[in-house]
Formats: structure tokens, sequence, C-alpha cells
């Protein structure tokens, strides 16, 4: 019966994985030995007692007690021991060991951002070590979101106005990926981040090292890898369609008109401005909707971006 | 009982009136014309009002829903955007659950039958009953309204702060969901008034049909929960219009108070969807398997635990919106109480087939339908119930599935059996009898073959109402898509062949299927006060042991033992004839 579980759960990776899909797999069982048994008592009935004349006559059976206090008294069982498990799974997953490794979450309208203790941010890439209790602070900057990782078994939602936390242990080094999974709006099912799991050691490299990896790029191949990372690409393409924002194609040097009806030339300080205060000078037919990357992008970033939009015609 | 103290002993003199088999003037021939219906007070005429008013927007939803399937089709954008995207989630939505499921029984059938259960003329407050109508259809206005006027995009349960800083007219829609609130408190005010007052001479409580239990305990949540969403609805509004801060967080207000108070109403709300449909169950399984219900008592009680325990469970929506552990745990407790009357009837229902005979016409054929797709439902519903579990599945595709097998899989199954149970008995024309059959087997496989998969992607880590999606979850997309068009096709079958039935079809003889329910002990179509006689009851709906002559007795006049007979309901009818 484990393949049952094995084909519809995704692969677990996390140390209370198993037992959620025990437990998973425990009320499938159930539930289908049920299901079959009712089912074919119902089709047997069905056939075994199928109308032979317009004459027939059934006996007198109103009630039995004792067959209603069986069919109450053994679901009541077989709820409460789930009930009872559940509850047990739940509370290893609510309580998070004192020596776990911090991170903050922060959802914001479409992304994820990530602070780590060290000072370091991420933007929709959550970089964990595997084998240490890590527990999440999840905030959201401005509607309902959910943090979601499904093969952690974890999820949790961001709340405006206060901090939520979950935590989980990765067993393995590897990847995964994590949903928004409360509807946040037009770019609700893009708001997704990959885990990078990494092993203990890579964790602390990553974490030392971080952004110095980038050193080797050009500002153009530096700003091509932000744009991505940071989740720019859920609402700005580089195609010329037109998504939650405008497109980046063509867009340097560009005259735009904005929603008080004055008009800018897309330049690098326009463009500055459009990251760390977004919502200050909103594109013409735009929603103020952009979350602000102040604090979350350096000023070598943002000209590497700058320098990569140039480039996009 | 009371009621059978010997001084309050009446003997009525009862005759037989067997039901007339062509008759001449009925309701569907008396009061006629666009201006007759649109001011009638008459519940038969008033339900066949809602029903067509609630198929208009099945229609209208089931087309938003084939739309959605269709996007989904590919990973990315195929010919809708996102935003278009989700104002039809929003809409399908919003329509199904508030304009098609919960007036679905209750007002469509249960407004047709519950007076001719009873023996009587009409509800208790025929205009109140007109007025509700009405009060629904200007709620449907204001939501066709938001709709042409910038939409709505903030799914069904318009969850805050989203709701409060969306673009698109959520508060013309809102209002139009507050407008329909008082209907449905209007209807179930009425029902349990008539279920009350206007029961035929004779007519104890052990002797009412389950399906006016089911109907009872419907209207109890109605009047209970209905309230607070209007009151939910309006603080929505007024955060809205004028920035007071209820549920913003920006201004000071809470958004998890705003999923407490949807859901307060919401959670019922789905009973109130459901139970009625329970009721339609156990008058088919009687009916067809001729034999007495199993277990009467229990299943009537049952749904009034039901009705009860429901209000207790509103948390089981919000395990990981961060609510304190003791509050999930005692929600996901009292979630799984509310199981067991559930099964409790399921047994009861599959006991009365027990050496019954059982006829598998097309309204049996949607109710062994109902038992396998509502069992998937409610087992699958203990899997959500289950906290660590839940945390998995909540908000993916799993929950999708779920709830679509208990309100699709049950309640529009039930829904559907209670048509064609009815059907005669409303219009007098019989149907396809093969078609019907068809079209039901085409609904079952369409139905699985839409909701399976999306339990596997769900368990998968699928979040719901996502517009693009990984392509590993395309294959599972795709069977779903392919079933919800086969779905689509059984629904046209079925329009096809009840519109060929109302226009050519076979007159139906008073009692088609040889029931003991007091309706089918008038002609079909009833006349315009139901009967033309008072009826009289002595035995049970259910009580197939009796001769047929048992169930057609009752008084000359048609006061229906009300008006001049002030104190019908204390007299007893000698019951041992």
């Amino acid at each position: 019966m484990n393949r049952l579980s094995d084909f519809m759960l995704p692969p677990a990776n996390s140390t209370f994985a198993a037992e959620t899909d025990a437990l998973f797999n425990f009320i499938n069982v159930v539930s289908l030995i049920l299901l079959i048994g009712i089912t074919v008592t119902m089709i047997y009935f069905a056939i075994k007692y199928r109308r032979k004349s317009e004459d027939d006559t059934t006996p007198l059976i109103t009630h039995n007690s004792k067959l209603e206090i069986t069919w109450s008294v053994i679901p009541l069982i077989l709820v409460m021991i789930v009930f009872g498990w559940g509850y047990n799974g739940y509370l290893t997953k609510t309580n998070a060991p004192d020596n776990a490794y911090e991170i903050r979450a922060i959802a914001k309208s479409w992304l994820w951002e990530f602070h780590y203790q060290t000072g370091h941010v991420s933007v929709n890439e959550l970089h964990v070590p595997a084998n240490r209790p890590v527990k999440m602070i999840i905030s959201s900057d401005d509607v309902l979101h959910s943090f979601y990782i499904p093969e952690f078994r974890v999820k949790m939602d961001a709340v405006p106005n206060r901090y939520t936390s979950v935590w989980f242990e990765a067993i393995e080094p590897g990847e995964a990926i994590l949903y928004c999974a409360e509807y946040c709006g037009s770019a609700h099912s893009n708001m997704l981040a990959d885990v990078v799991i990494h092993s203990q050691e890579d964790f602390e490299t990553w974490l030392e090292t971080g952004d110095a990896i980038d050193d080797d790029l050009s500002p153009v191949e530096l700003g091509e890898q932000l744009v991505q990372r940071q989740g720019c690409l859920a609402c700005h393409s580089t195609d010329g369609s037109t998504l939650q924002g405008p497109t980046f194609q063509g867009i340097f040097g560009r005259d735009r008109l904005l929603t008080d009806g004055s008009t800018v030339t897309v330049d690098e300080n326009y463009i500055r401005q459009s990251i760390i205060e977004p919502n200050t000078q909103v594109a013409e037919g735009f929603a103020p909707i952009m979350p602000t990357y102040a604090g979350s992008l350096n000023d070598r970033q943002i000209d590497a971006i700058i320098e990569y939009l140039k480039t996009l015609d | 009982m009371a009621t059978s103290e010997t001084s309050n002993i009446k003997r009525l003199q009862v005759r037989r009136f067997k039901p007339e088999e062509n008759p001449k003037s009925t309701y569907l021939t008396e009061e006629t014309g666009i201006w007759a219906w649109m001011t009638t007070v008459d519940h038969k005429k008033i339900g066949l009002m809602y029903l067509a008013s609630i198929l208009f927007f099945f229609f209208v939803g089931g087309t938003l829903a084939l739309l959605l399937r269709t996007e989904l089709l590919t990973p990315a954008q195929s010919f809708i955007t996102a935003d278009t995207y989700n104002q039809i989630f929003t809409l399908h939505g919003a329509i199904m659950v508030f304009f098609f499921l919960v007036p679905s029984v209750p007002a469509a059938l249960g407004n047709f039958v519950l007076p001719l259960q009873l023996g009587c003329k009409d509800v208790a407050f025929p205009r109140v009953n007109l007025l509700s109508y009405y009060i629904y259809v200007i709620g449907a206005v204001f939501t066709l309204i938001a709709i042409f006027t910038g939409g709505v995009d903030t799914g069904w349960t318009f969850y805050t702060p989203y709701s409060a800083t969306t673009g698109g007219n959520v508060m013309m829609m809102t209002l139009g969901v507050f407008i329909l609130g008082f209907s449905s408190i209007l209807t179930g005010v009425n029902f349990i008034v008539t279920i009350h007052r206007l029961r035929s001479p004779g007519q104890t409580w052990n002797k009412i049909s389950l399906f006016l239990w089911s109907l009872y305990a419907t209207s109890i949540i109605q009047i209970l929960a209905t309230p607070v969403l209007a009151i939910t609805l309006l603080l929505l509004t007024m955060e809205r219009a004028l920035h007071i801060g209820i549920f913003d967080p920006a201004l000071g207000g809470d958004p998890v108070l705003y999923q407490h108070f949807f859901w307060f109403y919401s959670h019922p709300a789905v009973y109130i969807m459901i139970v009625p449909g329970f009721g339609i169950v156990s008058e088919i399984i009687s009916t067809f398997s001729r034999k007495h219900i199993f277990g009467y008592w229990a299943i009537a009680l049952s749904s009034l635990a039901i009705a009860f325990i429901g209000f207790l469970v509103w948390g089981h929506h919000m395990f990981t919106a961060g609510q304190s552990s003791l509050a999930n745990m005692v929600f996901s407790f009292l979630t799984f109480l509310v199981g067991i009357p559930t099964g409790i009837k399921i047994f009861n229902w599959v006991a009365t087939m027990y050496k019954g005979s059982i006829d598998m016409k097309t309204p049996m054929l949607y109710i062994m339908a109902f038992l396998f797709l509502f069992m998937i439902g409610g087992f699958t519903g203990i899997m959500l119930g289950s906290l660590a579990v839940d945390i998995h599945l909540h908000d993916t595709y799993y929950v999708v599935a779920h709830f679509h097998y208990v309100m699709m899989g049950g309640m529009v199954m039930a829904f559907l059996g209670g048509l064609h149970y009815w059907w005669p008995k409303m219009f007098g024309k019989m149907y396809n009898e093969f078609w019907a059959r068809i079209a039901c087997v085409v609904i079952f496989i369409g139905f699985n073959l839409t909701f399976l998969p999306q339990f596997v992607m769900g368990s998968m880590g699928m979040p719901r109402r996502y517009f693009n999606y990984l392509e590993q979850f395309q294959g599972y997309h795709q069977a779903s898509t392919y079933g919800s068009y086969i779905l689509g096709i059984g629904f046209l079958i079925i329009a096809a062949y009840l519109l060929h039935s109302l226009l050519r079809g076979k007159k139906a003889p008073p009692n088609p299927w040889g029931s003991r329910a007091m309706e089918w002990q008038t002609s079909s179509p009833p006349s315009l006060h139901n009967y033309e006689h008072t009826p009289v009851v002595i035995n049970g709906p259910y009580d197939y042991h009796k001769p047929m002559s048992e169930f057609q007795l009752g008084i000359e006049g048609s006061h229906n033992g009300h008006g001049e007979h002030q104190h019908t309901e204390t007299k007893t009818v000698e019951a041992d004839k």
C-alpha cells in the first residue's frame, strides 16, 4: 500500500515528513477498505434485491440499536486515532528546537525575500543547510501569502503585521520548490522560490561568500542574473509582452507617461528610483504594486541591472 | 406525546381520496400569464421560478469552470490573462456557492415539495416566500452589475487585506451576496414555521419525511449563520468605502479576524448545501427499495447533530493561518466528531437497501453515485481534518478535489436525483429513462476523471488558484480538463431530454414510483391548492408494509385542518385502522 503514497506524495526531505506520510498512508488505506467494503455491499444489495415484480413485498425492518452503536463507535475509534496521530505530528511541526538556525522570510507581492543572520539577503532563492534545524520567521509586507515547501511537508501563512513561524530539518542536500499557497493576486502563481539545500560546510561557505561569486561577472551578465534571481521577471517581460509591470524590452532611454500625467525619460536615475521607491513614479496603465528593493540590493547590483536593461533593445 | 391525552382525542371521519389520473385543472393551468407568475404566492410556482434561476446560474458557473479548465490545459498562458483567470475562478466559486448550491435544494425543490409533504396548501407565509425570491433576484442583479463593472478577483472567500485593496467592483459583489443572505434567512424562517404549524391532522413529528427533517435542520443553520455573513460583508464594505480599520492591517485591523467571521458562516453553509441533499437521498432510497427507511430517528437526529456540531468547526479552515496550537487541536477534534453522524447516515442508507425491492431507475442511480462520491468526499475530509497532514495539503488541489467531491459528487448528484425524482410531479411529464441513465453514467465518469487527478496533484504540492503551473503537473491537469468536457456533455444530454420531456413527454401518473410519501398521493401535477381534501396521516411516509389505500385518507374540504378548525393539531386520529 506504500505505493499509493509514494505515487501521490512528493519526495520527502525533512525529518518529520515520514510521520506525515505514514498518517497519510494510514488514512488512505483505512478509507479504501471502508470505501470498497461499503460500495461492494451496495452493489451486492442492488443486484441481489433487485425488483423482480411490481408486487414485491419487503420485510419491515425499522432499526437495530446494536448495529447503530457498532457503526457509530468503530468510526469514532478510528477518527480518534487519526486525531491523536495528526495532533502529535502537528506538535512536532510547530515546536522548533532551541538550536534552530533562524532565517527571516518576507513575502511581498510577488516575491520572497530571505534575510540571514549574517545580514545577507537573497530573493526568490532560499538557502538552507541540511541536517540542521532551520526556523523560518515569516511575515508579509502587503496581503496574505503562504510559505509552502511540499518536500518538507510544511506550510505557514504570511500575515501582515504579525510574525508566524515554521521549522524543518532537511535530510539531504538538493533542491526543492517553495510555493506561495495563499491566493495573492495577479502573479500569485509566479510567486515561487528555489530552495537550495546545502551540506553544512557548503552553507557556511555560501553565507561567507554569497555575492562574492558574482565578482567574476561583467555588470551586464550580473544584471541578467539578478533580474532572474530577484523575481523581476515575474512582472516584467524581456520580450515586449505586458505582464503586471512594463516590459524591460527597449525600456532604457524611452519617454514614459506616468500616472500623474507627467512624462519622464527612463534613465539611470529613474530606474534607480523605481527599484528603491517603486511607487513614487508609476507608469501610466499600471497599478502601484511593486515591492521595494531598498536594503536587498546594493549599489553595485543596481548598477548591474541598469547596465543589463540598456542592452535590451 | 402530549396530544394523545384522552381529553384531546377526537374521532375524524375519513375516507379515501384516490389521486386524479388526468387532472384538468392543475397549478400549471391556473393563474397563467406572466403577471400571474410574477405575483404568484403559490409555493410550487415560486419553486419553479427558483429552479429556473438556479439552473441558469449553474449553467453560467459551469461554463466559467470549463473556461478555467481549458486555460489550464497548458502550463503557461494560453488564451486568457492571469487577471481574467482570477476573475473567472472568483465568479465560478461565488456563483456556484451563493446562487446555485445554497438555494438549490431548499429554495427550489424544497419550496415545491415541503407543503406537499405536509399536506397543506402553501408555506406559512406565502408572500414572504415570494419576497425571498425577489430578494434573490435583486442580489443576483447586483452581482451581475459587479461582473460587468470591473469584475471581482478576490476568490469567493473575499479574504482581506487583498479584498480591501484590490481593484474591481468588490463592493457591489459583496452587497449582492449580503442581499442574497436575506432571501436565505426568509426561506429558513418560512420552512421552520410551516413544519411546526401546518402539518396535516395526525402527522406527528415521527411521521414527517426525512426530507422535511433535513430542511428543518438546514433552516436552523440558515437563520443562525447567515446573519454573521451579512455582518462580515457589511464590515468589509465599510472598510473599503469608509476606511474604517477592521480587517486591513494597514488601518490597524486584523485579517485573521475576517477569516474567523467568514468561516463562522461559510462552514455551516457547507451543511446548508449538503444536508438537504441527505434528505433527498433518504426519500429516494426508501422509495426505490420499496422498503421502510432503516434508522429513521438515527437519520433525522444526525441531521440535527450535524447542524449543531457544524457550527463549531470553522477553525479547520485556518490550520495554517497562524492560529494557536490549542485552537487548532480543538477544531481538529470537533471536525472529526462531525464525521460520525455523517457516517451513521451512510450506513443507515445502505442498510435500507437490505432485503428491499430495488428498482435502479434514474433517481436511484444518481443516489448510488452520490453514495460512492460522497464517501470519497468524506474520507478525504478526514484526511484534511488531521492536523499534520492538513499542513501539507491545505490550499492545494487536494482541497479543491475534496470540496468538489462533497459539493458536486454529493450535493449536485443528490440534486439531480431529486430533480429526476420529482420531475413527474412538477410537470406531469415523464422523461426518457434510457437517456437519463446514459447521462448519469456520463456525468459519473466525467466527474471522476475531472477530480481524481486533482487529489494526486494536490498531494504532490500543486497549490490552488494557480494560473500557471510547473510542467510536472501537466498530465493531471489535462486529464482533469478532458474530464470536465465529458461532464459538460453529460449536462447537455440532461438539458436535451428534459426539454423534450417538457414539450413531448409522456403523461406521468400521479405516483409513477409507487411511493408511500405524501406528495405522491395527489395528482401530477398537483392542483393549485395541492389537495382537494384535507389529508389525514395515520402512517409514516416509509411504511411500505401498509397498503397504499391507507396513505390516501382525508376529510372533505381543503381547509387542511386549519382556518376554521383552529385546534386540529391537538386532535389525534384513530390510528389503528
